[in-house]
């Protein structure tokens, strides 16, 4: 079988705590690569990727902002944060390197539902 | 599309095997499925998940043997076991391919393991009726 799937991935961790973060952005560019539907959802501690001015590069690591910026080229458009967790770090969404869609926890829930693959990082 | 025995599922393996029980709850699962008749078509091991496949590691003999839990399902069942190359590579296992690539001395993968891109994933759902993920 080769079946298209509406694929999201949840990326939940910080950018620089571990490697999830990076894990979970190659994933999605890499469906995109195939050609697969994906969708990105930051959620709790992953909405500190979309600080606008992270300095990766000074923790001797590829600065996050400046990969997610690149989504786009990728035809990643479909891009969505948590509004509680962003407002919980004072994350301000209209400042990240990409455009998000602000999500309401039920909007969480249902994005969920009409998705057909959960992918958690 | 459903086989006949069942589903076809695929797993996506991103906890530490010497951490935490993601790997361990995966074989449990992967035992589980195939006891019931259901077909698992690849696992994936991403992140952490790739360190699984060291050939080097040794446990002590008082506790699970996480490579061996692995490895003697794969033998059993067939099971294709696949590592993310750059998950991998940064955690000093490589095929024979990557170490000539590399210029290091010797592979240091267990034989049950292959190394292959994102792009095994990304097949691995697109193949299967579910992906079920530990760990992350």
């Amino acid at each position: 079988m080769n079946g298209r799937k509406r694929a999201l991935v949840v990326s939940r961790h910080s950018p620089y705590g571990g490697t999830l973060a990076k894990s979970a952005l190659d994933l999605a560019l890499a469906a995109a690569a195939f050609d697969q539907p994906v969708e990105l959802l930051f959620m709790g501690d992953g909405v500190l990727q979309l600080l606008p001015a992270q300095e990766g590069n000074a923790r001797g690591r590829k600065d996050m902002a400046r990969q997610l910026a690149a989504l786009p080229l990728y035809d990643i458009d479909h891009v969505y944060a948590d509004v509680e967790a962003a407002a919980r770090y004072g994350v301000e969404l209209g400042a990240a390197p990409i455009a998000v869609h602000p999500l309401e926890p039920g909007a969480i829930r249902s994005l969920m539902q009409a998705c057909d693959l959960l992918l958690g990082f | 599309m459903r086989s006949a025995a069942g589903l076809i599922y695929s797993l996506l393996v991103m906890s530490h095997p010497a951490s935490g029980h993601g790997s361990r709850t995966a074989v449990a699962f992967a035992r589980g499925a195939l006891a019931r008749g259901h077909r698992i078509h690849r696992v994936f091991f991403l992140d952490d998940g790739a360190a699984v496949g060291a050939a080097g590691a040794v446990f002590p003999q008082d506790e699970e043997n996480p490579l061996e839990l692995w490895t003697a399902l794969a033998a059993t069942h067939s099971l294709e076991l696949v590592l993310c190359v750059s998950s991998a590579l940064r955690r000093g296992i490589l095929d024979t391919g990557e170490a000539a690539r590399h210029e290091r001395g010797t592979a240091t993968i267990h034989r049950a393991f292959t190394i292959a891109g994102l792009g095994q994933l990304v097949d691995a759902w697109t193949s299967s009726e579910r992906l079920v993920t530990f760990g992350g």
